[in-house]
């Protein structure tokens, strides 16, 4: 991929990002928060890259490892937590009047 | 382009149109569960595409299987269990903690990169090898100020860490400087090949990390978190630059985009610009001394017993809950109160502040915890005008937020704030623990008020001794 087609995913992908989220009520924002913070473990693939790529025996294994498991810490740990919250929202208020 | 390059651009492309979409659907209440979902099915499906790309090509390793599956089952496994077990109420540190995480990936991953290359980027007098370093440092640079940013964040919040004195001084903006200067330093002798620097880099913007968030105060965190989390994504996007993927690149700069947006909320909300949150220090060390403007007069001061006798004789009532509430852990406490309320047709409605709480969104996460209606939550603009015909207003561990000098003194360092206009209320109710000022440290009007009486006393053992006055009047038992 040449560097400057980068740049563009780069600044369509940031104005994508300012648009999706223009309008959210106060409720979702620690929400939102959250799985936005899920998301940015995304460098979980950076780090999948890097342990294929790395030479066996190669301390690079390790450091991509490590780094892999941060990530997922992120991503999966953020997007429960997420779920955790946002399943407050969605239940039904079944328990009026008894 | 042969198989595997078309199944993982395919991949890749599904992947990104449902992160956009599960960012879009987080940002509705109806959709955001599925939406959640959404994106993590697409993140699941980027690691499916990435993996199989691998396989039809190069193949992989069985070592580096064995790391893989190891890294991700011990990230995976801690994360959940963190996730599952954590109370309601702490959702902000653990944000913070996730986040410093997912920087400290990134950091890791651009060492890795620089100190043991894996790419084959290398074309003689092409700009390649530059970009690659850019890219590299840039990740490092701003990995490292998430994570020990993120992680003091998550210290203060937790109590574990308080604002030290001498973080307050003027002298600490120099030192941040000096921290900013060498990891620029340090930035352009690792782009001109200087690969020792590195160790340079990652140090100074640590500490430049620890040196911002250390002086400002545990009521500016949220801001401080969701920049960090801005930041996070920015570190991926520079992550993608490394390893040469537009799928990392549009998520870490849709994270990057949205953080940003997020963060301008809440400075707005909290009548802060980001710069004063930034670089002004704590708002409480710096405003006890210069404005404690004046006595309090008229305080009036009641029993439990006569806030439930008014409390019974109402036809409407608001609820205005603040951080009180939410430290005290009263919430549920809190539903009991309006469910006997409710019982005996008594209106209930909760007005939330937009930074009610310890975060934007988190009373209202709390509130539902408790099994409160979503529908009875209502917004600030929506709920205002609705107090001149309410009849009691009881405002729970909330401060700031209900000071009427907000719109009234325009001498006064909350002037312009969005406040709730409780005092258009009949009867006021302040349940609170003594007569301390809020996060501002500014003396609050209302108090004052002929129509505001005080509740001295926790808010959660308020709240339980006003169930047994309720039941001793009859109210609720049908």
């Amino acid at each position: 991929m040449n560097f400057d087609s980068l740049l563009w995913v780069l600044l369509l992908g940031s104005l994508l990002g300012l648009e999706l989220i223009g309008k959210v009520p106060p409720t979702l924002h620690t929400p939102l928060m959250s799985g936005a913070n899920a998301i940015s473990g995304i460098t979980m693939l950076a780090a999948l890259t890097a342990i294929i790529k790395a030479e066996p025996n190669s301390p690079l294994l390790i450091i991509g490892s490590i780094s892999l498991g941060f990530a997922l810490f992120n991503v999966v740990g953020g997007f429960f937590v997420t779920d955790r919250m946002l399943a407050m929202f969605s239940r039904k208020p079944t328990k009026k009047n008894k | 382009m042969n198989l595997p390059d078309i199944i993982k651009f395919v991949i890749d492309l599904i992947a990104v149109l449902l992160l956009a979409l599960g960012i879009k659907g987080l940002s509705k209440v109806r959709s955001a569960r599925e939406a959640n979902i959404t994106a993590a099915i697409a993140m699941l499906l980027s690691v499916v595409g990435l993996l199989s790309y691998y396989l039809g090509t190069s193949g992989i390793p069985a070592q580096s299987w064995a790391w893989i599956i190891v890294g991700s089952l011990v990230g995976s496994l801690l994360g959940t269990l963190l996730a599952k077990k954590v109370p309601m109420t702490s959702m902000p540190e653990t944000v913070a903690l996730f986040n410093g995480f997912g920087g400290m990936s990134s950091l890791l991953v651009a060492i890795g990169a620089f100190l043991f290359p894996f790419n084959e980027v290398v074309k003689a007098g092409s700009l390649e090898p530059f970009i690659n370093d850019v890219s590299i440092s840039v990740s490092i640079f701003v990995g490292a100020i998430t994570f020990s940013g993120s992680i003091v964040a998550m210290a203060k919040l937790q109590g574990w860490l308080s604002t030290p004195g001498w973080t307050q001084v003027k002298a600490r903006h120099f030192v941040n400087i000096v921290f900013g200067v060498t990891s620029l330093i340090a930035f352009i002798y690792l782009i001109s090949g200087n690969i020792s620097s590195i160790w340079l880099l990652v140090i100074a913007s640590t500490l430049l990390g620890i040196g911002v968030t250390l002086p400002i105060g545990g009521a500016d965190m949220p801001v401080v978190i969701s920049l960090l989390n801005s930041y996070s994504g920015i570190a991926a996007a520079a992550a993608g630059f490394v390893v040469d993927s537009q799928l990392l690149i549009v998520a870490g700069a849709m994270v990057g985009a949205a953080g940003l947006i997020l963060t301008q909320v809440m400075c707005k909300g909290m009548n802060r610009s980001l710069i004063s949150v930034l670089f002004g220090g704590s708002l409480s060390a710096q405003t006890t001394t210069s404005s404690g403007s004046g006595e309090y007069t008229n305080i009036t001061s009641c029993s439990v017993e006569e806030c439930a006798l008014t409390l019974e004789a109402a036809n409407r009532v608001i609820v205005v809950p603040g951080y009180g509430l939410a430290v005290a852990q009263a919430q549920h406490t809190l539903r009991e109160v309006t469910k006997k309320l409710e019982q005996n047709g008594i209106e209930v409605v909760y007005a939330i502040h937009p930074v009610a709480g310890r975060m934007p969104g988190h009373m209202n996460v709390l509130l539902a915890e408790a099994d409160v209606p979503y529908e009875q939550l209502k917004e600030m603009d929506v709920v205002n005008p609705e107090f001149p015909a309410t009849d009691v207003v009881l405002v729970l561990g909330a401060n700031d937020v209900v000071n009427p000098q907000a719109k009234n003194d325009k001498t006064s360092p909350l002037y312009g704030m969005p406040v709730l206009d409780v005092q258009e209320a009949r009867t006021v109710f302040v349940i609170k623990r003594g007569m301390s000022a809020g996060y501002s440290g500014i003396k609050n009007d209302l108090f004052d008020l002929p129509n505001t009486s005080m509740v001295f006393g926790d808010a959660k053992k308020v709240l339980s001794e006003l169930i047994g006055e309720l039941k001793d009047l009859g109210v609720g038992d049908k």
